[in-house]
């Protein structure tokens, strides 16, 4: 398979409030693999956020690369392109919907991209269908919950056609419900039509069915690889503020004790019967 | 001993004679004694805001009564107003309610609502700022230019700096990162150790729930359908997972070994109690 | 409470009113009002009335919603009449110490009384039964000439859109925060405008401030999908006109040919 992004040496740095340089990506190096479902996380300020920023050229590198699909981000005649391939979703629902109603909304994207009307409608009937909101089509966006605004947020990506959707921290802001409802969403985008997912967070939960899994950590990647081998680093992550699941944990704590278990049983059955194994 | 609050019979239509009149709780029978730390959880729409709001007074009861200290809140205007000071509720995301020039003049807030002296009122400033972990140093920025973590700080430091008896937290450490929700959970607990407050905390992860507090209440449909402690309500995992709610991580794998055939005992609910037990098992097994 | 508030409020609907094109229901809109200004005879207004109550009763609208609706405004409607009364010079009717009442008072308050009503109960007839996107696609398409002159036709009818849009969130907004200061011991009903106005501060500086933040979001989230402006744009729901537009636009020249007809014979 090919990739999808490849991102070279990328530095971005900023004049922070008190006019000091600030340093948010420190030479980061990526490739992210077409179809691929990649979990990115880290704490606040570890420049998880800047990164997805990079990926559709809302923000460009101060120094190093970032190409989609071959386009360099910084060349601005590439810029809707670029944009066509990666959508991108936000973390507040209310602040990323345009239109007074649903489908108008997710109408919104191919508009702007001279889609014909006919198409359009095609496609917008398609999304919504996608991330099960179809019945909603014709609702105001202010009288949905929470993940409801997130999936036409999705929708109104995937009526693009994008390749790749970018996701920045989509359930911060929602409650357990909502959060299932997204990442059920574009888990199954991703198997089903083979899109590309990179999925900002810091709800390691929502990492945990991820093809790979990528740490940040003041502007760096310190772990990169499957979810369980990722987990199995505790002391790492916690080093990065970030807690690892409650079965890793005890699995760790079991291991202080000098009882040989795998680290990486990550699923509640995982765990569970690796630590019968080992007691009964 | 009188609780210091109570609800009776509480029920809160909203629109009531509209078609739009919707029943967002009903009947709750509730109290809570001095110092006591509790935990709400229930999904958006069990009714757990509308409560909350009807116990410092924002939301007026369409039927039964609620009780300070075995008054009636309702019972005249000044109760009313009073009982704001008193029942500290702090809402979901309040870093956007800041408004004040500095930090010190946001937390200064309520208390100079409080018609208190100068005096009281810097003193409160710097116990609240205190309690949160707000240093001097951050006193007179301006909250605007605070971190989102630092600012929802000074939020919760500009209700507990009125002292309240009771302090309602409608989800504390929404979209903090764990780290982040850690220091807050710690500043809230710190509190309640401090002042003795009765402490209501609202929020979604059951491992907060389970770490923090000595009671949970269960919000479904308007009702709370469940009051207990923290081992006797993820003991009922089973009625739980009929109204969509989960049990710890770490609660979910010592059922399984339960069910696979380890003698561990069922109502466990951290990572260090699972631990505890599972040691002891081993150190028993060795023994024999 | 603040949520319950609407503004330019629709009543969704199928019916021949409802599904007419929004640029039928402006031009017909500003036909009538000609038509009103046009009266001169009270005969003439009759036409107009039936217009109304026809459109009214076509669109299902309940008169009661359409008449509460003008409650806010009733105080305006009666003073203008008032003034109408009183001091249009003339033959007096009747006289009480500087107060006098002639008869072409009477009339001029008979109407501007129906013209203002009239024209107020017009407008909320648009507003009640075209969706507020409708209506500003049928602004943006109406006004399209200009855009050769440079008018940024497309700019402003996506700010009037983006307001309608934002307005109920920003109300849900206004609501909490004012709940979180209440909280805080803030009192928004007692004293006087003075301190009511001081009262409104905590209100407003959270309320600015999130408002820009979600501009500025807003702003980034339309670029990432692609906006750049109205060059190039397509649009999913095209406006056109149909056979019931034929109908209205003939009903309404009959109406404006039947004003101009009792101003000329009427009484």
């Amino acid at each position: 398979m090919s990739n999808i992004i490849e991102i070279r040496n990328l530095t971005f740095k900023y004049a922070n409030d008190e006019g000091n340089e600030t340093v948010a990506i420190d030479g980061l190096d990526l490739n992210i693999e077409e179809g691929s479902f990649v979990a990115v996380l880290g704490h606040n300020g570890s420049g998880k956020s800047t990164l997805a920023k990079h990926l559709n050229g809302i923000l460009q590198p101060t120094d190093g690369t970032v190409l989609v699909a071959g386009m360099d981000t910084r060349d601005e005649n590439l810029i809707t392109d670029i944009r066509r391939q990666v959508g991108m979703v936000f973390q507040n629902p209310d602040n990323q919907i345009v239109a007074n109603v649903v489908e108008d909304d997710v109408a919104f994207g191919p508009e702007n991209l001279g889609v014909e009307p006919a198409e359009i409608r095609r496609r917008v009937d398609e999304a919504l269908k996608a991330v099960d909101m179809w019945e909603f089509r014709s609702h105001a966006p202010h009288l949905l919950s929470g993940g409801q605004k997130q999936r036409v947020a999705i929708a109104g990506v995937i009526a693009m056609r994008p390749r790749c959707i970018v996701l920045d921290e989509p359930t911060a802001m929602l409650d357990p419900a909502g959060r299932a409802e997204v990442i059920d969403t574009v888990m199954r985008l991703n198997k089903e039509q083979g899109i590309t997912v990179v999925l900002i967070t810091h709800h390691m939960s929502e990492t945990i069915n991820a093809d790979r899994l990528i740490v940040m950590s003041d502007g760096r990647i310190v772990e990169d690889g499957r979810p369980e081998q990722v987990f199995a680093n505790v002391q790492k992550l916690r080093d990065a503020g970030l807690t690892v699941p409650e079965t890793t944990q005890l699995i760790y704590e079991l291991r202080r004790e000098g009882i040989d278990l795998p680290l990486d049983a990550l699923s509640v059955e995982a765990c569970a019967d690796s630590i019968y194994k080992a007691f009964a | 001993m009188t609780p210091i609050v109570k609800t009776e019979g509480l029920t809160h239509l909203y629109s009531p004679g509209t078609p739009f009149e919707r029943i967002a709780v009903q009947g709750l029978d509730f109290q809570a004694m001095k110092g006591e730390f509790i935990g709400i959880i229930g999904h958006t729409g069990s009714g757990k805001s509308t409560f909350i709001q009807h116990l410092n007074g924002l939301l007026k009861p369409t039927e039964g009564r609620v009780l300070f200290e075995g008054e009636d809140i309702w019972s005249s205007k000044t109760k009313t107003h009073g009982v704001r000071f008193k029942v500290g509720l702090v809402f979901q995301y309040p870093e956007y309610q800041l408004f004040e020039e500095t930090v010190y003049k946001d937390i200064a807030f309520g208390p100079k609502n409080m018609k208190l002296s100068d005096e009281e009122i810097d003193a409160r400033v710097r116990e609240a700022a205190g309690f949160v972990g707000i240093g001097e140093e951050l006193l007179e920025k301006s909250p605007f230019d605070l971190s989102g973590g630092q600012k929802r700080r000074v939020a919760i430091a500009g209700v507990i700096a009125m002292r309240p008896d009771v302090l309602i937290l409608d989800e504390p450490t929404a979209g903090l990162d764990p780290a982040g929700s850690a220091e807050i959970l710690a500043n809230i607990k710190e509190y309640h150790r401090g002042m003795g407050s009765t402490v209501l905390l609202v929020t979604h992860s059951m491992e907060d729930a389970a770490r923090s507090v000595d009671r949970l209440l269960v919000f479904s449909g308007g009702h709370i359908v469940m009051d207990g402690t923290p081992p006797e309500i993820f003991a009922r995992a089973d009625e739980l997972a009929v109204i969509d709610l989960g049990v710890p991580e770490v609660t979910k794998v010592v059922a399984r070994l339960h069910k696979l055939g380890l003698d561990v005992p069922a109502n466990i609910y951290t990572v260090e109690q699972a631990k505890a037990a599972l040691m002891k098992l081993k150190g028993g097994a060795a023994d024999a | 409470m603040l949520k319950n508030i609407t503004l330019g409020q629709y009543f969704p609907g199928s019916t021949f009113v409802h599904r007419l094109d929004p640029r039928t229901k402006l031009l017909i809109i500003v036909v009538y009002i000609v038509a009103l200004f046009l009266v001169d005879k009270i005969a003439a207004y009759l036409p107009v009335i039936v217009f109304l109550a026809l459109s009214v009763a076509i669109s299902k609208i309940k008169p009661k919603v359409l008449v509460s609706g003008m409650k806010p405004l009733f105080i305006i409607i009666v003073i203008t009449a008032i003034i109408n009364l009183f001091f249009t010079s003339g033959e007096p009717i009747f006289k009480l110490w500087v107060i006098s009442v002639t008869k072409e008072g009477v009339r001029a308050a008979i109407f501007m009384l129906l013209r203002i009503s009239l024209l107020i109960m017009g407008t909320f007839m648009l507003t009640y039964t075209t969706a507020p996107m409708q209506l500003t696609d049928g602004l943006e398409s109406l006004l399209g000439p200009l855009k050769k002159i440079k008018v940024p036709v497309h700019e402003l009818a996506m700010m009037m859109s983006i307001a309608l849009r934002f307005i109920p969130t920003l109300i849900e907004e206004t609501d909490k925060i004012m709940n979180a200061q209440k909280a805080r011991g803030a009192d928004f009903e007692t004293g006087g405008l003075l301190q009511k106005a001081k009262a409104m501060l905590p209100l407003l500086i959270p309320l600015f401030i999130s408002a820009f933040r979600r501009a500025d979001e807003l702003a980034t989230a339309m670029e990432s999908r692609c906006y750049s402006g109205g060059d190039g744009r397509t649009k999913m729901k095209q406006l056109s006109y149909g056979s019931i537009d034929a109908i209205a636009g003939a009903a309404v020249i009959i109406l404006l040919a039947a004003v101009i007809l009792l101003n000329t014979f009427g009484v």
